[in-house]
């Protein structure tokens, strides 16, 4: 199943090059990783998403906590949780029925068109990736330039937080 | 304050931290390093002859008096030398600290001479690492780093350090910390009460228990407590490759080696077990044999350090993270409060099913391989030759392949850090530089390096360095000329097809090589004379000594686990299975 993971990392040298590499070493996948800054600028906020049953998703959170420049490790698909997804893709919008759809499409994902050529249009949607899934299924018969993910970025509902 | 240039800082945080040893191997990027070495006396270099046998070296002395060892090499190739040294000390958790010299700042990307991006190749192979960026940071990286490689499950760290930041004429005030705080970095320490509760009364119910103990027992100098509690149980006990000698091997209760070379008795104990106990030990795949058939009956408590280690390959009943002293003393307090014994009965039956595979097909049961006589010298004969001349108290090295099982078979340690050898990684070559490092900790402790004519030639270049620093180690060269557990293979595997693993007429004259390096060599053919001459290698205390043993160029090691098998799925010998 699908598993999303958040990591706080020490901003340090060599840091994600660890995470990274842990994965490709112990024979896991990274199917998306968002990383950047948070508010203390000490501090990496990673989110990966990956594939595995329990007893790997928990031996991935182990071998990520043991990386010495980790400082938390949350499995968030163990809880309940948000997890959203930028999407940017261009699209070919020479036709003008092809814009009047794109253009109503657009409006029923609630995204933005944040582009216009007179060729093209291109659209930003955020939300989970099955829903970034569904619009790019909505619009390939359209004529799909170029498609650009963020990645994952996800964050436990509630109460619960991840901070040192 | 006083102002030091990197160099010098360098060296005086290796004092600081208590270094009193640093092997390396000079060069381009760490020649401002080099100096600061000349001009002080508190830190001794050792100067080895390649880089590889330099972390050996400082792992060897690691493993023999459990501080953490130090090795200095330069950058790009002198980096890569060096990497095979840090994954074999990776492997088998043992504290190093690796000071490579880097190109300067300035050159870092360029592909400038002799440039490698250290950090990133040792990257999967090391605890932690660190790019030393100003003179400032080396102090306090150096402390860092010793508390990293020592503590929690200890490892390899590296520090590379640019060639500017240790400029002789850029001086900064020098302060070592007084304490080492890290916020992402707190290894755990006592396990968890209740599961410790769990696992004592688990244990004390047990009809068919073993303990199986590690190389974590040793690194945790938990010697001391494992026998409490085995004793105090009555318990059978089985040692790790990495394990042996954290519980005695002349001692009753235990069972010998496990895993792929393992004994009969311990192989089969464990197959029928009902309650395992694994300590310090990692459930590695030369254990267990194919998991799916590891141990179907066993309930399993497993101690270690590391979280990651606990259910990894085999899923643990009970699972216990912390020290191996801590949690054995805690076991140890409540068997004692608990007022309640092991069912008496029980393991009486159980010892008495042991005895029965023992006397059936034990290591030191009769049959289990042909007599040594005339020109025929057994490698088994060798090692209990070994023992008896050194009355079980030497440090004994080995590199890897056949004469490293038969070490591990035949020489029965009694006391943990007797026994060092690339259990992991299975580095050809660890020998020698680790016979060095023991010495160096131990001169007046007897230190033999079993090994094999193929091993040997991995590092024997460090033949030198024994001389240049008076470390008289004991060669014991088991010579069957050719890659004896490749060929056992081979044999087994490949309808005796020996590829590659015989040399013709291609070996050295072991003897001559060792005298051209200002050592004595000898040389055995005979059976009659092998304890005698060995004798007379061991009464030459202040020389190298390279004893050239010709032996059976025929004799596999036995038992063997058959692969895809269960722990007792044994090959006993060419003809006997279990």
């Amino acid at each position: 199943m699908k598993r999303i993971i958040s990591i706080l990392l020490e901003n340090e040298f060599g840091a994600l090059s660890r995470v990274v590499g842990l994965f490709s070493q112990r024979g896991y996948n990274i199917d998306t990783l968002t990383v950047a800054p948070t508010d203390d600028e000490t501090l990496s906020r990673l989110t990966l998403t990956t594939q595995g049953d329990d007893q790997m998703a928990e031996q991935i959170v182990k071998q990520l906590h043991k990386l010495i420049d980790t400082l938390k490790v949350v499995d968030l698909t163990q809880g309940p949780h948000i997890e959203r997804e930028l999407l940017l893709v261009k699209i070919k919008a020479t036709d003008s029925d092809v814009r009047t759809e794109l253009k109503s499409c657009v409006e029923i994902f609630r995204g933005h068109i944040i582009d216009v050529t007179p060729s093209t249009y291109t659209v930003q949607l955020a939300g989970d990736s099955d829903k970034l899934d569904a619009f790019i299924e909505a619009v390939t018969h359209m004529g799909i330039m170029e498609v650009v993910r963020s990645g994952v970025s996800g964050i436990s509902r509630g109460d619960k937080f991840i901070r040192v | 304050m006083e102002l030091l240039s990197g160099g010098d800082i360098l060296i005086r945080a290796l004092r600081d931290v208590g270094v009193k040893h640093v092997w390396g191997y000079p060069g381009g990027a760490a020649l401002h390093i080099y100096d600061a070495i000349y001009r002080q006396e508190d830190v001794v270099h050792l100067l080895v002859r390649h880089e590889q046998a330099a972390v050996h070296a400082a792992d060897g002395f690691s493993r023999a008096t459990g501080e953490v060892g130090t090795a200095l090499v330069t950058s790009g190739p002198g980096a890569t030398n060096a990497i095979t040294g840090i994954a074999t000390a990776y492997m088998d958790s043992i504290p190093l600290v690796v000071i490579s010299g880097q190109v300067p700042s300035s050159k870092i990307g360029q592909d400038a001479f002799q440039e490698t991006d250290m950090v990133g190749v040792s990257r999967p192979i090391v605890k932690h690492s660190f790019l030393v960026t100003k003179p400032e940071d080396i102090a306090a990286t150096i402390a860092k780093a010793y508390y990293i490689a020592g503590t929690g499950r200890p490892g390899p760290v590296v520090v590379d350090i640019p060639k500017d930041v240790t400029e002789p004429n850029y001086k900064v005030p020098y302060e070592f910390p007084s304490e080492v705080k890290m916020r992402s970095y707190q290894p755990s320490d006592k396990g968890h009460r209740g599961q410790i509760k769990r696992a004592v009364k688990t244990l004390l119910e047990a009809k068919r228990p073993v303990i199986y103990a590690g190389g974590g027992v040793v690194i945790d100098n938990a010697a001391e407590h494992l026998i409490a509690v085995a004793r105090k149980l009555n318990y059978p006990v089985t040692n790790t490759l990495m394990g042996l000698g954290c519980y005695p091997g002349t001692d009753r209760q235990f069972v010998g080696m496990l895993g792929m070379h393992g004994t009969f008795e311990a192989n089969t104990a464990m197959h029928h077990a009902d309650v395992i106990f694994a300590i310090g030990a990692r459930f590695d795949d030369r254990v267990t044999n194919e998991l799916e058939k590891f141990c179907p009956l066993a309930t399993i408590i497993h101690v270690d350090i590391d979280p990651t280690t606990v259910s990894k390959n085999i899923v643990a009943d009970i699972p216990i993270v912390g020290t191996c002293t801590s949690v054995l003393k805690e076991m140890l307090s409540l068997i004692e409060q608990s007022g309640n014994t092991p069912d008496g009965e029980a393991i009486g039956q159980w010892w008495q099913q042991i005895d029965e595979w023992r006397a059936k097909h034990g290591l030191y049961t009769a049959s289990r391989y042909e007599p040594s006589g005339g020109d025929l010298i057994k490698p088994q004969d060798v090692i209990k030759a070994l023992y008896k001349v050194t009355k079980g108290g030497a440090i004994v090295t080995s590199d890897v392949g056949q004469h490293q099982m038969f070490a591990a078979q035949y020489y029965l340690f009694d006391k943990p850090r007797q026994w060092i050898n690339s259990g992991g990684l299975g580095t050809m070559g660890f020998g020698l530089p680790a016979a060095m490092g023991a010495k160096l900790a131990f001169p007046d402790t007897d230190v033999a390096c079993v090994t094999g004519e193929g091993s040997i030639q991995m590092c024997i270049q460090e033949l030198s360095a024994c001389s240049q620093h008076n470390l008289p180690v004991k060669i014991i060269n088991l010579n069957n000329a050719a890659l004896g557990m490749v060929r056992q293979w081979q044999d087994m595997q490949y309808n005796s097809r020996y590829s590659q693993s015989v040399y013709e007429d291609s070996l050295p004259d072991f003897v001559a090589l060792a005298e051209a390096y200002g050592h004595v060599g000898m040389k055995v053919t005979k059976f009659d004379e092998l304890e005698e001459k060995m004798r007379e290698c061991f009464a030459m205390k202040d020389r190298v000594v390279f004893m050239d043993i010709c032996i059976d160029r025929s004799e596999h090691v036995y038992p063997m686990h058959m692969p895809g098998g269960s722990m007792r799925d044994l090959w006993l010998s060419k003809t006997e299975r279990t």
